[in-house]
């Protein structure tokens, strides 16, 4: 795959290698040669099952591990006035990723003025507008994490993301624990947020139907390879990977029978 | 005529100590299976699903009490003495648990977690056991079951460890199996495999199942019957085929509809709200904050179960809605 210059990216990672080593001696490799980019204003998806890398690739690219080989690189342009950072990441546990000893409001707040927001009024009128942009408002502003439903935390979760107003958002399994019909809202919202800013999803899943419904690119990891990418309505329509066929074939819908893949 | 069903559980309610005021979590569920028969019992967190199962095994958490009936072949489960007890939740039932991982003792070997119980009530020796099990392990698809009896918990992967606790679970050969979420855990492909194993097993021997999920897709898929609950109610309940096509409910229409779908983009219809228990939902219907078909009568009437096309549905407005419904169905 060759870059086209044209094309606006947000992030571009080339040659992704990882290989944890335990104390004991042994070595896993979590990653080998995965290369991938997330167009501006787009949303890749990150499919696999559990230990095929994906949580890793996702963690290297929010800088919280480092890669053992390859390159992210991070195309985000500091425009003048604004506060853009690059990259925030929303983790799939609603209650572990909030201080359960804050108020939603102070927490908001705290995190505005580490980033610049100098003036309370400023950070105040800022905390509201990110409350509302998530379906929240300054009646939540007064709770603690505790008080809040696991959909509203992970709405909280999303406004702390998006008080930065990064140009990447990763969000890794940020749907899974959610209730179904709860989970439908915070996808909707996050809908409404790519198209009203331009920010770019780096979406980590296991689950195929959300995928389908988020994004528009899609990665296939097995085993820490990469072994499809495209664009996600042809990958889930058309793969040409047997394991991603496996893949589709195991989400439960209408008329369909759980299958043995062992004999 | 029709035959005594295997599990006849009636008026159902389940209430906890909480601070000093008691809270219901399950509100008069009735529920029968036959034997062979296999229901879903489908709902979202609060709504009272896993703890039906627990009441119905007398495994309630401390504080916490059952009333109503739970009739296993003509006896109240809820009125059993010790002895008998343990002999019912030895022999004639079974329950797989959510999370293997949690749930299998990690300092004793696989041999010893699946021999432990039927050894111990008497059911086999040590040696029949070990020998039955091995078949059972073949069965579900573990290979080299000798060298996996002698491994730790630690040394198998989730799906592996799910197909133990099933060998744990029909070993004693029950008439019936819980099964609790027994394929959230785990991964797609993983879930279909261990399900197709369920299905098989349950198929061959003649088994009962209540299977306990919140995944509405797989339990259409891999049960007879399915009960809808919400908010500790049985909201709908009927066989799985035509529920799946037609739900008269609105909440079981909503949540057909919340599921993103792998085959089409189509922006899922979320139902507003968050899901409620039983003790936070008000005198109406419990639903009705969340319904988008209310009438003054759904929040001030709780609407009891009436049958409708053969089904039995908790809602005021079945008939005026019914077919606006399934217009909004997948």
């Amino acid at each position: 795959m060759t870059a086209v210059s044209d094309r606006d990216l947000v992030v571009d990672v080339k040659g992704l290698c990882k290989t944890f080593h335990s104390r004991s001696g042994g070595s896993r490799e979590a990653l080998r040669d995965v290369s991938f980019s997330v167009e501006r204003g787009s949303c890749l998806a990150v499919v696999g099952e559990s230990g095929s890398g994906k949580t890793t690739a996702a963690r290297i690219v929010a800088g919280l591990e480092t890669a053992s080989d390859g390159t992210v690189e991070i195309i985000a342009p500091r425009t003048a006035g604004t506060s853009r950072r690059g990259v925030q990441m929303v983790f799939q546990d609603p209650y572990g990723s909030l201080d359960p000893r804050q108020t939603i409001g102070a927490g908001l707040h705290e995190l505005l003025k580490i980033h610049g927001l100098r003036r309370k009024a400023e950070r105040s009128a800022r905390a509201t507008e990110l409350l509302e942009s998530v379906g929240l408002d300054d009646r939540h502003a007064a709770q603690y994490p505790a008080s809040l439903s696991g959909g509203q935390r992970q709405r909280v979760a999303i406004a702390r993301a998006l008080a930065l107003e990064p140009a990447l958002l990763i969000l890794d399994e940020a749907v899974s624990a959610l209730d179904v019909s709860v989970q439908a809202q915070v996808l909707n919202l996050l809908a409404d947020i790519r198209e009203q800013t331009e920010i770019s999803y780096l979406f980590v899943s296991h689950d195929l139907g959300v995928v389908r419904q988020v994004s528009d690119t899609c990665i296939v990891l097995k085993n820490g390879r990469l072994v499809e990418t495209g664009r996600t309505a042809d990958l889930l329509d058309s793969p040409e990977e047997a394991y991603t066929q496996a893949l589709i074939d195991a989400v439960p819908r209408p008329g369909w029978r759980p299958r043995r893949r062992t004999a | 005529m029709t035959p005594t069903p295997l599990l006849d559980i009636h008026d159902l309610h389940v209430r906890v100590r909480h601070r000093g005021e008691q809270r219901t979590l399950v509100r008069d569920v009735s529920l029968s299976l036959d034997t062979a028969e296999s229901i879903g019992l489908v709902g979202e967190s609060g709504s009272g699903k896993s703890m039906t199962i627990k009441a119905a095994m007398r495994l309630l958490p401390p504080g916490a009490t059952a009333e109503g009936q739970v009739e296993f072949g003509a006896r109240d489960v809820l009125k059993l003495n010790r002895r008998d007890l343990s002999r019912y939740r030895s022999r004639e039932v079974a329950l797989i648990h959510q999370d293997p991982r949690a749930h299998i003792n990690p300092t004793r070997t696989i041999a010893q977690f699946i021999t432990e119980g039927v050894v111990h009530t008497g059911q086999m020796t040590k040696d029949e056991a070990v020998e039955r099990a091995c078949d059972l392990m073949a069965d579900v698809g573990i290979t080299d079951a000798q060298r996996r009896m002698r491994q730790f918990p630690h040394q198998l992967s989730g799906g592996l460890l799910q197909r133990v606790m099933i060998v744990a679970a029909l070993l004693p050969s029950p008439r019936l199996i819980f099964a609790d979420e027994p394929t959230t855990a785990l991964d797609v492909t993983v879930q279909s495999d261990v399900m197709a194993i369920l299905g098989e097993r349950i198929r061959d021997r003649q088994v009962s199942m209540l299977f306990v999920t919140h995944d509405l897709d797989l339990a259409a898929a891999v049960t007879d019957r399915l009960a809808v609950m919400y908010a500790g109610t049985v909201v709908e309940s009927g066989t799985s085929a035509e529920i799946y096509r037609r739900p008269l409910h609105p909440y079981t229409a909503g949540l057909l509809q919340s599921r993103p779908s792998t085959a089409e983009v189509r922006r899922p219809t979320a139902i507003p709200g968050r899901p409620v228990a039983a003790y936070e939902a008000g005198k109406g219907c419990p639903f009705a904050p969340r319904c988008s078909f209310t009438t003054d009568r759904c929040h001030t009437e709780r609407p009891d179960r009436r049958t409708v096309e053969g089904r039995s549905v908790a809602c005021h407005r079945v008939e005026e809605i019914a077919d606006l419904l399934k217009e909004h169905a997948p």
